[in-house]
């Protein structure tokens, strides 16, 4: 049977629909295109597209179990591996990472991993019946994980499968960490995170949501509390300012604040609360993911017009392609190699303008990428009334202050050992974005998983 | 749920809440707050804790009804609970011996200044404190304030308790009585604020200030909370919210107070509508 080139394309909201509603953009796979995309795979004995995957899902596998219909047999496949199937078939920067390297994308489109196994996870959901693995014993062992997100939620699955018991401490009121704080509704519906939460929750995991530890309990104390090990994943959740005349007029918001008033406390929905500034017109700054976000969200605000502003050229832009090409689709107005210099206010408190440069790209600098310099005397300005920085983010650092035998390097992250993921304090581990910076969910959760089977090593001999 | 175990009419608009929350109670300190939310659907509320026992495992909220959530906190029953309660958060107040500290409270920071003049008495300090409201009605904890401060004032808009005129004309007395104050600590309005901060700063008398900018997460996360302080930005929840007041940019704090203006109005009125409608008030 020849093998068709094409990725079985999967249905998605018009754009000219979607920026009215925060539902999600792309509906998934029927069950027959889920078969289809899934005989796609040829099946290979040395897999490849595994070794792209920083949690090993054993792909081959499961995508068999699709295209023979056995598709609860995928989720549970899925699940030896993959805690939450659901959010990385939606968020994996699949390009970069199992498709990149799929035999198939020597000749034609790779095989559609992510979406394959976005079709599994949902239909087992669709089911109703979710199926708990079977734990081992308990061990005795107590385990506190600081943090919700990806690799907080793993690393707390992963051990309590092996028979710990564990306890996620959040800050927030609920789970998930940037799955529900900052990737929006309409690219990953919070429903989806809420039940693969309770599917941690399933397996044994207490969650106790409204802990800042470093405030209500300090690190020591969770030993003194009985538990054995801590695993710290606290996330890369400091929002960056320019440092430009203006930032702190009203009108300007991080992209964190925009974003968490959006998802997190659904300012969106007149039912809620929660204030968001509706405006006319937004800038948005910044060229990654967050920054698509942010602008997206905004038009979804009522928005009439949505500039993203950017310094470098779009070859340079460290969002996803299928991210930035969704943002132009919605009518998202690019101004590249443009640099923001001031916020200009309304003699009230308020944002006006924003006053730009215009830049070009000289040589290349550590990065590889190719140096944004300013043109001179090129200033000029876009009328808008919110400005939302979306430049990055960095170390929070109200846990590591108060636990100063922790070490950090000097942007603030935490320093590991390489090999085990041990802080230089005993029987405290780190991972996720607060050790390597703001990363993948994916690449959060591998870490995770490879720390819990260090932790559960570490303790085998202990008696 | 947090409960809520004691429920009091303190001043009009105004209630006192002992919440059932012991991990915060153990931990908390003067000048730390907690955010808490209503329900489902509410938003997150930053409130001072004015009071904690470690042993009973609570600690007491006053709360101004101000708008949608505030009120809507004040239609919650004792023994009925909160959604969530997150804390202590932000950096405790600094307690030392100073020698003479003056506690300035105005409004419903008469309850944020209790815990911290407690807390200076028990250093050792020599307490003055100032209380100032519009009215006598919007006084209260006398008692409470006057029995860890060793010398006590009132100040009323009206004169309808103590005297009349403003917390900032009697600190002003004090100082002109050539009194040697070591501290001032001052928490209310933002204008009040900025008043007693420019009231001392002629003086050079170290003046601290408790500021309450719009937050979200209170953990640093959002940026929501944004303030100048010595011309630098900084985040209220974290790096505060206690701050040298004479280096506070006050038009600022003002400024951004307003963000939701309209937001809230709106909300305010389909609030008071609602409880029209379900024949609350
Ligand atoms: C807007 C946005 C869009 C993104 N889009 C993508 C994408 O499409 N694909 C992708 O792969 N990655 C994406 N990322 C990056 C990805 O979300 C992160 O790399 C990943 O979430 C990191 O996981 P983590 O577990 O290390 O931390 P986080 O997800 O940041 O979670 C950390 C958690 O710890 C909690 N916490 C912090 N301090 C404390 C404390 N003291 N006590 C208790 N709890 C605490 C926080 O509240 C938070 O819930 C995006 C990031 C953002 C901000
Ligand atoms: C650190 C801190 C401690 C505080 N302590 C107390 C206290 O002990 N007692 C008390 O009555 N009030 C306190 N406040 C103020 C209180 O949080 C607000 O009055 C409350 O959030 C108003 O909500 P609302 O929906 O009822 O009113 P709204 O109609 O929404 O707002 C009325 C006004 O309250 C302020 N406000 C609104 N939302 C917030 C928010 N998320 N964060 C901060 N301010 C906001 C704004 O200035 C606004 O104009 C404190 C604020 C901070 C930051
Ligand atoms: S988790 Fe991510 S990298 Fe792994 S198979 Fe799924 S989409 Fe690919
Ligand atoms: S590399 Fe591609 S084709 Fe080969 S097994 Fe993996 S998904 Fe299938
Ligand atoms: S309230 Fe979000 S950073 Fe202070």
């Amino acid at each position: 049977m020849a093998i068709n080139k094409n990725k079985t394309p999967m249905p998605s909201q018009s754009p000219g629909e979607r920026v009215k509603n925060f539902n999600e953009v792309p509906l998934g796979y029927t069950q027959e295109q889920a078969v289809a995309e899934a005989k796609r795979c040829i099946q290979c004995k040395n897999a490849p597209c595994v070794d792209g995957c920083p949690v090993e899902i054993d792909i081959p596998a499961f995508i068999k179990m699709i295209a023979e219909g056995d598709f609860i047999g995928a989720a549970i496949k899925l699940k030896e591996k993959n805690c939450l199937p659901g959010v990385c078939g939606r968020v994996c920067p699949q390009e970069d990472q199992c498709e990149k390297v799929c035999t198939l994308a020597r000749k034609f489109d790779p095989v559609a991993i992510g979406s394959l196994e976005r079709f599994a996870a949902d239909y087992e959901q669709g089911r109703g019946k979710i199926k708990i693995p079977e734990k081992t014993k308990a061990n005795g062992k107590k385990i506190a994980v600081v943090g919700s997100g990806p690799s907080g939620l793993t690393i707390a699955g992963d051990l309590a499968k092996l028979g710990y018991k564990v306890t996620i401490f959040e800050a927030l009121h609920k789970a998930g960490g940037v799955l529900v704080y900052g990737i929006p509704e309409f690219r990953l519906p919070k429903s989806i995170v809420q039940r693969e939460v309770d599917y941690i929750e399933k397996l044994g995991v207490e969650i106790k949501p409204d802990y800042v530890i470093g405030k209500v309990h300090a690190v020591d104390e969770l030993f003194e509390m009985g538990y054995d090990a801590v695993y710290v994943g606290i996330g890369a959740g400091l929002p960056m300012f320019m440092k430009i005349d203006g930032e702190n007029l009203n009108g300007v918001y991080s992209a964190n604040e925009l974003l968490t008033r959006s998802n997190l406390m659904k300012a969106y929905d007149d039912s809620y609360d929660t204030p968001v500034i509706k405006a006319k017109k937004y800038a948005v700054v910044g060229g990654g993911n967050v920054a698509m976000d942010s602008a997206r969200t905004a038009l979804r605000l009522g928005a009439e017009k949505v500039y993203n502003v950017y310094r470098r050229s779009r070859k340079e832009m460290p969002a996803r392609d299928e991210e930035i090409e969704r943002a132009e689709e919605e009518g998202i107005d690019f101004r590249l190699l443009t640099n923001p210099v001031r916020i200009i206010d309304n003699g009230n408190g308020w944002v006006k303008a924003l006053e730009c440069i215009r830049m070009e790209l000289g040589e290349p600098d550590e990065s590889g990428r190719r140096r944004p310099v300013p043109v001179k005397s090129s200033e000029f300005t876009i009328d808008v009334d919110v400005v939302v920085m979306a430049i990055g983010a960095g170390a929070n650092p109200l846990l590591t202050s108060a636990t100063p035998d922790i070490k950090l390097n000097k942007w603030g992250y935490i320093t590991v050992d390489e090999k085990t993921g041990m802080t230089s304090k005993k029987n405290v581990y780190a991972g996720g974005d607060i050790v390597t910076g703001s990363a993948t969910v994916i690449s959060a959760m591998g870490v995770a998983r490879k720390i819990a089977r260090v932790i559960h090593e570490s303790f085998k001999y202990e008696k | 749920m947090y409960k809520i175990l004691e429920k009091e009419d303190i001043a009009p608009g105004e209630k006192l809440y002992v919440l059932d929350a012991p991990d915060i109670a153990r931990k908390a300190k003067p000048g730390q707050f907690v955010i808490i939310i209503i329900d489902e659907k509410g938003e997150r509320i930053p409130l001072t804790i004015a009071d904690f026992n470690r042993e009973k495992g609570t600690i007491t909220i006053i709360v101004q009804e101000v708008g949608k959530s505030t009120m809507q906190l004040g239609n919650i029953k004792k023994g009925e609970g909160i959604l969530n309660v997150v804390g202590p958060l932000g950096i405790p107040t600094h307690i030392e011996k100073y020698g003479t500290v003056v506690c300035v409270g105005g409004g419903v920071g008469i309850a944020c200044i209790y815990p911290i003049a407690r807390g200076m008495k028990e250093a050792g300090n020599r307490v003055i404190s100032i209380l100032g409201a519009r009215t006598k009605d919007f006084i209260f904890w006398e008692d409470k304030i006057k029995t860890v401060s060793d010398e006590f004032y009132i100040t009323t808009d009206d004169g309808s308790s103590g005297k009349k005129g403003f917390v900032s004309d009697q600190l002003k007395d004090i100082i002109d009585n050539k009194e040697k104050i070591d501290l001032v600590m001052t928490i209310g309005p933002a204008i009040m604020m900025k008043v007693v901060s420019e009231t001392t700063r002629p003086f050079n008398i170290k003046t601290v200030v408790s500021l309450n900018s719009i937050m979200v997460d209170g953990t640093g996360m959002c940026g929501s909370c944004r303030v100048e302080v010595d011309g630098k930005t900084k985040f209220a929840c974290v790096d505060g919210p206690d701050f040298d007041a004479h280096k506070v940019n006050f038009n600022l704090l003002n400024d951004r107070q307003k963000v939701y203006l309209k937001e809230e109005k709106e909300a305010h009125k389909k609030c008071r509508l609602e409880e029209r409608i379900s024949g609350n008030k």
